[in-house]
């Protein structure tokens, strides 16, 4: 049995579908920021997104081309670690999915890269079957660079910290080969609804 | 590296000390802690009676050398868990938390100087942990601190603070962005460029730089701090939102 912390009520708790809330988080309205150095600001004609590692021939798209992709507006739920999720968040971007099609590969991982050097891995399959982007847009506008413009990876199944902010290219990796917080304590999946938060977790 | 796996326990409130009028510092007796680094957080999870619960980190402020741990909690009006902690919380309550977290914004001894610790409000606490640890290791490594608070009243750790900068090789610097004493001889504005030039190290002497504080104070901060000539990999940054709770 769980230990009472003598005194606590806690807010009220009709106000969101506890479904949608996974263990330990909360719900914000607002939109913190969380990153662990200062916010690169990367022009876009200086801008290309690139997939390369274990695959045929690596790709790379200017900004001017990569918007031309087939883009999707999707509405998903955002959970970080730090404990915050945020419900209903809309976003403009590229699948990956339609990122990867037509490429062969035998990687069975992914290393996300970044602008101001952050990495973040995943496992392929979590970036596929329709649950991952690279989103530009929120909520109608041009991502803000605070919150990862011109683009960022989008795994909301994931705890935040994979969606890395400012990403700059996808390489797929036959090992796994774990990122910036992955080897700073982190755990190496994130799923928020297993709450694995930590390593040992 | 070997890390022991990071689980809750229960610590026992030893010691509750008013800060300031909106934070207070908890002292805690564990029964089983690892240790940490100067730097690091915790979790720490409260559960109504009717069992829910809710989770909220905050940093730790001793430093490693000190026995137990303390916590040093800002109390914001419309939160969860930092009324709770502040107000009602007593000494010989329980506490369920867990730690320490945090790989990155970490200071060790023997990861060397110069230092440049810029804090806004209580972004201090975790570099307070880093000052302590390096005072309770007699090091005199070259270390700038550069506190920003709205006025006198606002800031943690005040004496301790005016104690530490008598030691060799620290200067402490304040910025008092709202009020200030008849006669204060600190900065009187918010952080811009000219003071972060003044406070040094310059980028020449390439120091390791911590920013601690709320979201936009970070940002500003650590913007400044690359254009100056600061090598941005150089700045580690820890922020928190509105939404501290």
């Amino acid at each position: 049995m769980a230990h009472i912390s003598r005194g606590f009520r806690g807010r009220p708790r009709h106000e969101v579908d506890p479904a949608r809330v996974p263990p330990g988080q909360y719900v914000v309205n607002d939109f913190p920021v969380l990153s662990a150095g200062p916010t690169p600001r990367t022009q876009l004609d200086e801008w290309s997104f690139t997939l390369d590692g274990a695959v045929d021939r690596a790709v790379s798209w200017p900004w001017a081309e990569f918007v031309k992709l087939p883009s999707e507006r999707f509405t998903v739920d955002i959970h970080c670690v730090t404990k915050w999720s945020k419900l209903d968040t809309s976003w403009t971007g590229v699948s990956v999915d339609s990122l990867l099609q037509g490429v062969e590969t035998e990687a069975g991982f992914v290393s996300a890269w970044c602008d101001g050097g952050y990495t973040t891995n995943l496992p392929l399959k979590d970036l596929t079957g329709g649950r991952a982007w690279v989103a530009y847009e929120y909520a109608g506008e041009a991502l803000e660079p605070e919150h990862g413009g011109p683009a960022r990876l989008l795994v909301p199944h994931l705890y935040f910290w994979k969606s890395a902010k400012w990403v700059r290219g996808l390489t797929l990796t036959v090992e796994d080969e774990p990122g910036f917080w992955e080897t700073a304590g982190y755990h190496n999946r994130g799923d928020p609804w297993q709450e694995q938060r930590y390593w040992s977790d | 590296m070997d890390r022991a796996r990071i689980v809750w326990q229960f610590a026992t409130v030893r010691e509750l000390v008013e800060e300031t009028a909106h934070a207070k510092t908890v002292r805690l007796d564990l029964p089983d802690w690892p240790g940490h680094a100067a730097g690091q957080h915790v979790d720490v999870r409260l559960t109504a009676e009717d069992g829910y619960q809710t989770e909220r980190s905050y940093s730790i402020a001793s430093a490693p050398e000190q026995a137990g741990l303390a916590l040093t909690v800002e109390r914001i009006d419309d939160g969860e868990v930092s009324p709770y902690l502040v107000d009602e919380l007593r000494s010989g309550d329980e506490l369920e938390l867990r730690g320490p977290i945090g790989g990155h914004f970490i200071w060790r001894i023997a990861d060397g100087g110069p230092l440049l610790l810029v804090a806004g409000g209580s972004g201090l606490v975790p570099l307070m942990s880093m000052l302590r640890h390096r005072s309770a290791q007699g090091s005199a490594v070259d270390t700038r601190l550069l506190l920003s608070a709205r006025s006198l009243i606002d800031v943690l750790y005040r004496d301790e603070l005016a104690m530490l900068g008598r030691g060799d090789g620290l200067a402490v610097h304040q910025t008092l962005t709202r009020d200030r004493p008849a006669g204060w001889p600190g900065f009187a504005r918010r952080v811009d460029a000219e003071m972060l030039v003044s406070v040094g190290p310059t980028p020449a002497h390439r120091p390791r730089i911590f920013i601690c504080g709320p979201t936009a104070f970070v940002e500003q901060a650590a913007d400044l701090l690359v254009e100056i000539g600061h090598d941005p990999a150089a700045i580690r940054a820890e922020r928190f939102g509105p939404t501290g709770g």
